[in-house]
């Protein structure tokens, strides 16, 4: 469904008034995903996980520049991004509560949302579907808790029946039973067919759910994996670096080589 | 309501500050009022006759004795006599307030509407040419002095084209009570139109500068993410975040459309208080000057105040305090 080949992303900046210089952020990265799947995409901070998401959703700053080759479904997403694919194909469930208006109420910027995305702007409904009582519409962004702005969050992604959901840390900050909430809507939505890019920081969270589990280290691919692999020592997982990570894990003796 | 007991006190202090500077700027202004009040016919008064009307008016008294001696006539709700006009302050004011407040509130309306219009345009554009236009325009604007655009105006279409009238609210010779409405419009156009430029810059690049922001926010974001075009954006995003700050900016501009008025006013020599200002400034009209100055502070200051009370009605995160 998703096929991302050879794909390098940079930022072009000015040193002095004629020269600029680039500086590269992605490079080289091949990536598929297909319909039903989670693909969780594993990584530090600054290494390039956000920026491989707005890469996909064709929302890169004026002064990047993409290399390589992005197709949704056979079709193209650059060098010119297709029209009608955001919000109804493709979806972005964000990080945080700053990606709500702040003055504007809930249940208007859900129906924003549907009606952005072609869809009925059903509010009532979806927020009972999200186990929200109907007076969540109501309540301005920083009235709602964390747990509550990340499912208004998934419902406002979910409001088009997109085919491929991505997910940039759906579940940095929230208590384990709020993130396996989280988890588990994302996984029903796999399991009737959506495409999920999963991306986060916490490996062990996402391996019941996840397909397959890509490793980014400094905006290279350090190896896929499956999630049964990451078990024991790690001796069955293909690249050093993902066996080094596993058992950096606390879980795991904080083992390093070095 | 303690709230609005503490705002009231504020301004009540704040009045009785204003006066105060007001009043003793004025006694140490070398403007001798008696002088000023009779002009060229000071070469027939003694130094006897002067000094007569000097104690008929009560400036043979202390400076003290004079301001309390005023204040207590304003407690009961005299602001005094305009040795200016020959006419009690009250009067004075009455007749000016009308034609004052339809130039300087319709500038100040018009200039909010107009500059948070091009601001919103310059940074949905940011970058353009259009945006470019809007930025040169308003920078030019910002550091062009009210009463030399007024001058310009006055030559170009006054005077040289022919457009619109040389002075005044009215045809001259004509009663102000005569005159019809499309003649008053045509006598308010320029000095509204030079106000309103005048006015329109602060606002417009304040209104670009939080759209700028705001376009490149987390929920902007998202609202791309889904789907929404710029128009959609400016409509849904834009208006309401950035309505606030040009609210702030249009409240804190009234009192230099204020300013601007009093000269804009003078250079058309249109009859408002303004003009009154500059006559009660140059004739030493004591009571005249402070009962518009005290006029100028509870307007500006009650803006600002009105501009704090909304951004927290509207804004839920500054809650209720």
């Amino acid at each position: 469904m998703l096929t991302i080949r050879d794909l390098s992303v940079g930022f072009r900046r000015y040193r002095g008034l004629f020269r600029h210089e680039e500086t590269s952020r992605l490079s080289g990265l091949n990536l598929t995903l297909d319909a039903g799947e989670v693909l969780a995409v594993i990584g530090g901070s600054g290494a390039g996980k956000s920026l491989l998401a707005h890469a996909i959703l064709g929302l890169l700053p004026p002064n990047a520049v993409l290399r390589g080759k992005l197709a949704f479904r056979g079709q193209a997403l650059n060098p010119v991004y297709p029209p009608a694919l955001r919000g109804r194909k493709i979806a972005l469930i964000p990080q945080q509560v700053s990606h709500l208006d702040p003055l504007a109420r809930t249940g208007a910027q859900m129906s924003w949302a549907a009606r952005r995305s072609g869809s009925a702007a059903d509010t009532t409904a979806r927020l009972a579907a999200l186990g929200l009582p109907p007076q969540v519409a109501q309540l301005f962004p920083d009235q709602l808790s964390g747990g509550m702005a990340r499912r208004v969050l998934l419902a406002m992604a979910e409001a088009g029946a997109p085919d491929l959901l991505i997910a940039d840390e759906p579940t940095a900050g929230l208590d384990p039973e709020n993130r396996d909430a989280v988890l588990r809507m994302l996984g029903e939505h796999a399991r009737r067919g959506a495409g999920i890019l999963l991306i986060t920081h916490d490996l062990k969270s996402v391996l019941p759910i996840a397909d397959r589990v890509a490793i980014l280290d400094e905006g290279r691919m350090r190896g896929i994996e499956f999630p049964r692999n990451f078990t024991g020592r790690g001796a069955e997982l293909t690249s050093s670096y993902a066996r080094d990570l596993w058992r950096a894990l606390p879980e795991n003796g904080f083992l390093t080589d070095a | 309501m303690p709230v609005l007991a503490r705002l009231l006190l504020r301004q009540i202090l704040l009045l009785v500050v204003v006066a105060l500077a007001v009043f003793l700027l004025m006694k140490a202004s070398p403007v001798d009022p008696v002088d000023a009040y009779l002009g060229p016919a000071i070469a027939h008064a003694s130094p006897e006759q002067k000094a007569q009307i000097a104690a008929a008016w009560g400036l043979d008294r202390p400076a003290k004795e004079q301001f309390l001696a005023w204040a207590g006539h304003v407690l009961t709700g005299d602001l005094g006599f305009s040795t200016t006009y020959n006419a009690p302050v009250a009067q004075v004011m009455a007749d000016r307030i009308g034609a004052s407040l339809a130039l300087t509130g319709l500038a100040w309306l018009l200039s909010g509407i107009m500059g948070f219009g091009l601001g919103l345009v310059a940074a949905a554009v940011q970058g353009s040419w259009l945006d470019r236009g809007i930025r040169i325009y308003c920078y030019v604007l910002a550091s062009t002095p009210t009463f030399w655009l007024a001058m310009l105006m006055l030559m170009l279409f006054s005077v040289r084209l022919g457009w619109t009238p040389v002075c005044c609210a009215g045809p001259v010779g004509v009663p102000q009570d005569e005159v019809d409405f499309l003649a008053r419009l045509h006598h308010l156009v320029l000095p509204l139109a030079a106000l309103t430029l005048f006015g329109v810059a602060q606002i417009a690049l304040h209104t670009r500068v939080k759209l700028i922001e705001v376009l490149q926010s987390d929920y902007v974001l998202l609202a791309r993410a889904q789907g929404a075009g710029r128009v959609d954006i400016v409509l849904r995003h834009g208006i309401r975040n950035a309505a606030l700050p040009a609210l702030t900016a249009l409240m804190a501009a009234s009192g230099e459309i204020f300013g601007g008025s009093i000269l804009a006013e003078q250079v058309f020599a249109w009859p408002g208080l303004g003009r009154a200002t500059v006559e009660a400034g140059m004739k030493g009209d004591v009571p005249l000057l402070l009962a518009i100055a005290m006029l100028s502070a509870v307007i500006v200051s009650s803006a600002n105040m009105i501009a704090d009370r909304l951004s927290r009605r509207i804004d839920p995160r500054m809650g209720v305090a």
